[in-house]
């Protein structure tokens, strides 16, 4: 491009440019105006009228909340209700001297500082005119005492509401859950409109699992208001849908026995109906009082409860991950026979410990000594460790891992509670993965008796309980039955069961071991099976916390109580025509047959004893 | 040859202009846009429910935004040209990438999260589309012939599309009018601007099929916001009175009551204009539009004297966007456009358009405080 050229188109487009830059300033000048002209039509033209509609009369959109759903047990009996409570709130921009008023009541109502901390805090975030609750769940007494002094404290009142209450408290506060106040990072996550109003939303169990169900639907009223902002006149209104209530397939009868009966021991009891997959008992503990938590728990029982040694806020029979021992073994027999590794009249020799070929290393037997030559049923009713070693070993990593996991071990059942663990069904592949080391024959072997990198929940073990029962058929646990017809026991729907496809002749063998388990002379839990018309097929079990050394011997007397073997027991009834499936779990309990196998007899007897009457 | 300001030369020293001029700050544009701010943490302090973390939140926001400014103020506007199409091609990756992402995500996705911070590619392009223009239609002489018309009109569209599939209907319009700015200053003829708006207008059944459910609701409920008036229409009913309600002199500071009652939803983002009417009245509304004015008219004069066409026509389209994002607002919340996403430039509270809008005004900075020298004719 020469110069010269430059230089004259220079000058064009400098002319063009500038008036550009003018017509732009006209555009920009004349849409600013019409803003104007049009900021003048509202606010000199029209400021009356917008004036009248801003404050004479105006209306306000106030939420309609709905009343959250009850939850009741499967014989009709309440597990959470809403309770009529009174609280103390204050309008923060209705009180003169906010400081001298708090510490009035302070005085007068007994209240600890760090209520008042707590409402200073929750104030801040409250938008104006919003009144604030300072205490909750007033007693009649605190009602009493403000009443007669009320004329002394504008900006104070007394609010009643409903508050959530659970009446068994601790007995089932894993399964139902319950409310809490709605946080900051739950704020962001809830639907606005559908919350404005609700202060609380369901923090664990049935309550969060079924938060959208139970909460309804929020309506709202047109309300039209004065100066002052007070109500003259409802315009116009849509009601709140209210929350829908919960039936759960829970019977609190037999919750109640299962609690009790693991005493002073922390464990789970899981049991469930065979046919359907409903959930009769789900109890875990030591259990906590949820109500503390819906009106909001002081600082230091919640700190109690956190460190408590016994974690009493620990869902066992969800999340509590054990190795399953004994109770392992029928199911590691039975894939035996599916894979044809064995036949159930083959016997093996038990000298009391078994050795990997070219391998010093001895597996011992917990009996010493040995049980002798035992067949499959044999090796089940007297849980002898050796046969399974050997029976391991034949299967191989692989085949049980496969095995096992469709019985729904190492993955999560599909309960309708929220936080499921999925435990640990190791395989080789994990092991490459996580530990980035090789399978050793060695963990096949304890794999077979239940220990070693084998965890699951009390959940998993009676839901595989249960399908074993239904002839394979697998069962999907379940809490919250038929919504619609609440009288009937019938689940919310009959859920599609998958058919592991196992031959009738092999488990009707497994269960023959696990009969004799109980009604055998040398079962390991024969002290349940008297007194009965019917027969239970149940497994013993004992885990291991800690390993002893080789030549070392388990003394129970000797250890620490905290170190001591975990005690479990799987079982179902009738063994004939199997209706619950029970699994128990108590942590150092010692050996399954003489503490988990009563607990386990009691709920069935009670439920079969229950169910005949009827 | 050495690069000096004007004023250095001639103007009598002072400790603060000294310092300013040394940071390449553009003073009356610093003092306006500063002004601007300050009322922003006025108006946010009642709109926001007199919460001091708000305004502690909004504050470091903008801070930051007026380092980023003065950053950018040193940069030699050559760079700005040079890197200009490399920084748009940048943008538009990102803009996909993020596209891309949302598709495996759930709903619209416009951030880019790196960790330590999150970023809007879309903003990014709010800036580098002009500047790509400007560069292209800078290296052929004005106006532009109808070829490079054309692909001035893809560079600008393409943007504008990937912002509005994400979607985010405000900031593709902004993009747009500022792709569209430069053309018009660089002297697009007023038979094609015609032309052009003719067939938008003619466009328009098409564009309706086009949009998605929520756009539709919106643009039905600015020509009937009766129709709807706790749903969708709310915003636009609650808004007007609040503003009418305001008078000629306002309700006074704090004194707002359809935002205090939660009468005026988005009281400190998009509709913050409204709080701001109702309480400072006729009399505030037209000193806030005179002060955007003088912002607008500053830069508009920046760009008279830049000195070659790529920042002419770059400090043109900047100073034209900053108008259109006023306009849009205050013409939503007064009821005169559609609801469509786009904040109150300086005033509403979020960062993202701050963090930009002062970045281009970085820009414009630059541009008038590395002049060549030129001695006075």
């Amino acid at each position: 491009m020469s110069q010269i050229y430059t230089l004259k188109d220079k000058q064009v487009e400098n002319r063009l440019f500038i008036n550009r830059i003018i017509a732009a300033l006209i555009i920009i000048l004349l849409l600013t105006s019409g803003l104007i002209v049009r900021l003048v039509y509202l606010q000199i033209v029209g400021h009356s009228h917008y004036a009248t509609l801003a404050k004479d009369n105006s209306i306000k959109i106030e939420p309609l909340v709905p009343t959250r759903g009850m939850v009741y047990d499967r014989k009709g009996r309440v597990l959470a209700e809403n309770t009529q409570s009174f609280s103390l709130e204050l309008i923060p921009e209705q009180i003169k001297d906010l400081d001298d008023t708090l510490s009035r009541l302070q005085k007068l109502l007994n209240i600890s500082d760090e209520k008042i901390e707590q409402y200073q805090k929750q104030r801040k975030r409250q938008k104006r005119f919003a009144s604030t609750p300072l205490l909750m769940g007033m007693s009649d007494e605190e009602i009493a005492k403000f009443a007669v002094v009320r004329p002394f404290f504008p900006g104070v009142d007394i609010q009643a509401s409903l508050v959530r209450h659970y009446p068994y408290a601790d007995l089932a506060a894993h399964v139902v859950g319950y409310v809490g106040r709605i946080n900051e990072a739950e704020m962001k996550t809830l639907p606005i409109a559908e919350y404005r109003g609700s202060s609380h939303v369901g923090k664990i169990g049935i309550e969060n699992t079924y938060e959208n169900e139970l909460h309804g639907k929020t309506g709202y009223a047109e309300i039209e208001t004065n100066v002052q902002g007070r109500a003259i006149n409802t315009v116009n209104s849509v009601p709140p849908v209210q929350g829908e209530n919960l039936y759960l397939t829970l019977d609190m009868d037999l919750q109640k026995t299962a609690y009790d009966a693991l005493g002073d021991f922390n464990g789970a009891v899981v049991a469930i109906e065979v046919k359907t997959g409903g959930v009769l008992v789900f109890a875990s503990r030591p259990g906590f009082d949820p109500n503390p938590f819906v009106i909001g728990i002081a600082n230091d029982a919640y700190q109690a409860l956190q460190k408590s040694e016994n974690q009493p806020l620990y869902n066992r029979a969800l999340r509590g991950l054990y190795p399953p021992g004994s109770t392992m073994k029928p199911f590691i027999a039975l894939a035996g026979l599916e894979y044809n590794a064995i036949s159930a009249e083959h016997k093996i020799f038990c000298p009391g410990y078994y050795q990997l070929p070219n391998v010093s290393h001895r597996y011992r037997d917990w009996k010493k000594g040995g049980h002798g030559s035992v067949n499959m049923s044999d090796a089940i009713t007297q849980s002898c460790d050796v046969y399974f070693y050997s029976l391991a070993s034949t299967l191989g990593i692989d085949r049980m891992h496969n095995f096992l996991q469709r019985f729904g071990f190492g993955e999560k059942s599909g309960i309708d509670l929220t936080g499921e663990k999925a435990g640990l069904m190791p395989s080789r592949e994990w092991k490459r993965k996580q530990r980035n080391q090789a399978w050793y024959p060695g963990e096949t072997l304890i794999t077979g008796i239940g220990q070693g990198f084998l965890q699951v929940t009390p959940l998993q073990l009676a839901r595989a309980t249960a399908t074993l029962a239904n002839k394979g058929k697998v069962v999907t646990p379940f809490l919250v039955r038929n919504a619609a017809n609440p009288d009937s026991l019938e689940p919310e729907q009959e859920t599609p069961q998958e058919d592991l496809a196992l031959k009738p002749e092999n488990i009707n063998k497994i269960i023959a071991g696990m009969v004799n388990v109980i009604h055998d002379a040398h079962g390991t839990a024969k002290s349940i099976g008297k007194d009965i018309n019917y027969q239970i097929a149940g497994k013993t079990g004992t885990a291991q916390v800690f390993t002893i050394k080789q030549d070392a011997k388990y003394n129970e007397n000797d250890i620490d109580f905290k170190l001591r073997d975990h005690a479990l027991f799987i079982s179902f009834a009738p063994a004939d025509d199997p209706k619950i499936a029970v699994a128990v779990v108590m942590e150092n309990g010692g050996h399954g047959g003489s503490v988990a196998a009563p607990i386990a007899g009691q709920v069935i007897k009670q439920f079969l004893g229950d169910n005949n009457e009827n | 040859m050495k690069t000096e300001t004007r004023s250095e030369q001639f103007d009598p020293p002072s400790l603060l202009g000294n310092i300013l001029r040394k940071l390449h700050i553009d003073i009356p544009l610093f003092v306006g846009l500063s002004l601007i701010a300050l009322l922003s943490f006025v108006i946010l302090y009642s709109a926001g429910s007199q919460d001091m973390d708000v305004l502690i939140r909004q504050a470091a926001r903008v801070a930051l935004a007026f380092v980023l400014m003065t950053a950018l103020a040193h940069v030699n506007p050559y760079q700005f040209k040079r890197y200009s199409a490399l920084l748009f091609g940048l943008g538009l990756l990102l803009l996909l990438a993020v596209l891309i992402m949302g598709q495996f995500g759930k709903g619209a996705q416009r951030w880019l999260d790196l960790g330590f911070f999150r970023f809007q590619p879309s903003e990014m392009i709010k800036i580098t589309t002009p500047m790509m223009v400007a560069w292209y239609l800078a290296e052929h002489a004005l106006p532009p012939k109808p070829k490079q018309l054309l692909i001035a009109g893809l560079l600008i569209i393409v943007p504008t599309l990937l912002i509005a599939k994400q979607p985010d209907l405000g900031t593709s319009l902004l993009v747009a009018s500022s792709g569209a700015g430069v053309l018009f200053f660089a002297g697009l003829s007023w038979r094609f601007i015609l032309a052009i708006c003719t067939i938008l207008t003619g466009l328009t059944p098409i564009l309706w099929h086009v949009m998605r459910p929520y756009q539709r609701d919106r643009v039905l409920t600015f020509l009937n916001p009766e129709a709807d008036p706790l749903g969708r229409g709310y915003h636009i009913i609650q808004s007007k009175i609040a503003i009418g309600s305001g008078g000629i002199y306002g309700k006074g500071w704090l004194g707002s009551t359809q935002s205090e009652l939660d009468f005026l939803p988005e009281s400190s983002t998009d509709f913050i204009f409204a709080v701001f009417a109702e309480e400072f009245g006729l009399f505030g509304c037209v000193s806030l539009l005179a002060l955007y004015l003088l912002v607008i008219s500053r830069c508009l004069y920046i760009a008279t004297q830049a000195q070659d066409t790529y920042s002419r026509l770059l400090a043109s389209s900047l100073a034209f966007t900053f108008f259109v994002y006023v306009f849009v607002n205050i013409g939503m919340v007064i009821g005169v456009l559609p609801v469509v996403g786009v904040p109150l430039p300086l005033i509403s509270y979020g960062g993202t358009s701050v963090v930009t809008l002062l970045a281009g005004f970085g820009i414009l900075m630059s541009i008038h405080t590395h002049k060549k020298f030129i001695p006075h004719s």
